[in-house]
């Protein structure tokens, strides 16, 4: 646990492991409800987590990528809907942090976050164009001092229960679809009229319901940088590495649970191996997989991160697209072979075994900015750039 | 070479407008380049200067605008004649 050690006075493992404890005991609740899950999201606030990223001098610690990830997973190992919902702020709030400073309003604002332990959420995907983030329909008026913005936006996890809601746009009506812009609206700056229910599968307790957005806010809200420039500097490594960061802690808990399953078995019949420890020892391979590509990829993100004059190059976009891709694929897998471990116990609901919601949760992964997208986006990345063939980089 | 560049965008860069609308140094993400008909551009213009674009090169910045692709285009031929 050394990456988290480095933070002076602020025991964050501790905190995560609080706010993990608080986010288990409601999980089954959130899920079967399809609720918002207000007990850890109180917690978190409580514990400061909310703001664990901002910069020090703006009011918080500065946290890493690596830390936030972390912090993620812990959590995930008791609610994945609860971490889910740590990412996604997170991410936002990454953005800010990188392309908001030296800007008064936003630096004003990344205060408020830190201080207040605002949450913030996204409206990215929009009626009509689905995952592909990088192309907008509605557009932003600015009129003066006044932006206004009406989008019809399909999905937006936690939008009735956020304090800030992040959302891109063109950048005026007569930019093309890809010349975005994102604003910040404050709660109280929008109307949001329910259009789309949020019943699912998994992770029901993101209530990513759509709505049709309404806003009206001064134009300094808008983030002078364009969109363009924050998706492929920031968002998309940081959504896929923290994105991998709360589906490890689905899976590292499922292979837990199998793993604990095998042990009591082993322990009521002694002198034998029992059948399920080979397929243990098969999944902690894949876990193994997993974790050593997240790790791997944060360190990318970090030394790429580190060096101003570099500029993000397609050869760490294909990776950062390969690993979410990744990632996706193996928790279900991993979550899949864990139940098998567990039979019926792990099929069941509200055994010690129970990997239902697990498995449920799991599969949000794939359609969550669907792998096929992804996947067209690094084949035709792909098509110029030349895989390197070293080992070690 | 400008011109050159010029007909590759026409013809790969998807962009909503004439590219004779275009002056040499406007971002051409704003004119509406996707990341899609970048990589297509990028292609176009290995094939035309019978180059191949180096990864460090292959980011945003280098076909940012005009200028900057002539720049990457020069950059790498003597890249290549010094090689
Ligand atoms: C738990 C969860 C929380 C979310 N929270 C938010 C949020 O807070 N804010 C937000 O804005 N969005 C959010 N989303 C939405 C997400 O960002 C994506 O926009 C959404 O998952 C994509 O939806 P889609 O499958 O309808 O659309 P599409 O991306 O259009 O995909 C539909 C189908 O078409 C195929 N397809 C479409 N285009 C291509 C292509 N070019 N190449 C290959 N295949 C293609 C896909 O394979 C897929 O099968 C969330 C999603 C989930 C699962």
């Amino acid at each position: 646990m050394n990456v988290i050690s480095g933070i002076s006075g602020f025991d964050l493992v501790q905190r995560a492991r609080k706010v993990a404890a608080v986010a288990g005991k409601f999980a089954d609740d959130v899920d079967r409800h399809g609720r918002f899950p207000a007990e850890a999201v109180a917690a978190m606030k409580a514990e400061g987590l909310l703001g664990i990223q901002v910069p020090v001098e703006l009011g918080g610690i500065g946290a890493s990528i690596a830390e936030v990830a972390e912090t993620c997973s812990l959590i995930s190992q008791e609610c994945a809907s609860s971490s889910m919902i740590l990412a996604m702020h997170h991410i936002k709030l990454s953005s800010l942090i990188a392309h908001g400073r030296g800007d008064a309003w936003h630096e004003g604002f990344m205060r408020r976050v830190a201080d207040e332990q605002l949450l913030l959420a996204s409206a990215t995907t929009e009626a009509g164009i689905g995952g592909n983030l990088r192309n907008s329909i509605c557009s932003i008026e600015v009129d003066g001092d006044t932006c206004r913005l009406t989008k019809e936006a399909s999905v937006i996890s936690y939008g009735a229960h956020a304090d800030a809601i992040l959302i891109t746009s063109r950048a005026n009506k007569d930019a093309a679809p890809s010349d975005q812009v994102m604003t910040v609206f404050l709660n109280g700056q929008y109307t949001l009229e329910k259009t789309h229910d949020w019943d699912t599968l998994g992770m029901r307790g993101t209530c990513s319901e759509g709505f049709l957005f309404k806003g009206e806010a001064p134009s300094r809200q808008i983030i002078p940088q364009p969109f363009a420039e924050i998706a492929a500097e920031s968002m998309l490594a940081v959504c896929h590495l923290l994105w991998s960061g709360v589906w490890y802690g689905i899976a590292v808990n499922a292979v837990s649970r199998a793993q604990a399953f095998v042990r009591g078995a082993a322990r009521a019949n002694p002198g034998s191996v029992p059948p399920g420890a080979l397929r243990v020892a098969e999944v902690a391979a894949k876990l193994h997989l997993v974790k050593a590509s997240i790790t791997a990829s944060i360190q990318d993100y970090e030394r790429v991160k580190a060096d101003p004059a570099h500029a993000i190059s397609i050869a760490f976009l294909v990776d950062m697209n390969s690993l979410k891709v990744t990632s996706s694929e193996m928790v279900i897998e991993i979550v899949d072979q864990a139940m098998i471990v567990c039979g019926i116990a792990g099929y069941k609901n509200g055994t010690p075994f129970s990997l239902g919601r697990h498995l449920r949760d799991a599969h949000s992964s794939r359609v969550m900015i669907s792998n096929d997208r992804i996947l067209a986006n690094s084949a035709n990345m792909l098509l110029v750039h030349k895989l390197d063939t070293s080992l070690l980089g | 070479m400008k011109q050159d560049i010029r007909e590759i965008l026409a013809k790969l860069g998807g962009l909503p407008v004439s590219v004779d609308t275009i002056s040499d140094s406007a971002d051409l993400y704003t004119a509406g380049l996707s990341s899609f008909a970048s990589v297509q551009l990028m292609l176009g213009l290995e094939d035309k200067f019978d180059i191949e674009i180096p990864d460090h090169l292959l980011n945003r910045r280098s076909f940012a605008s005009i200028d900057a692709i002539a720049e990457t285009v020069s950059a790498v031929r003597a890249g290549q004649e010094a090689a």
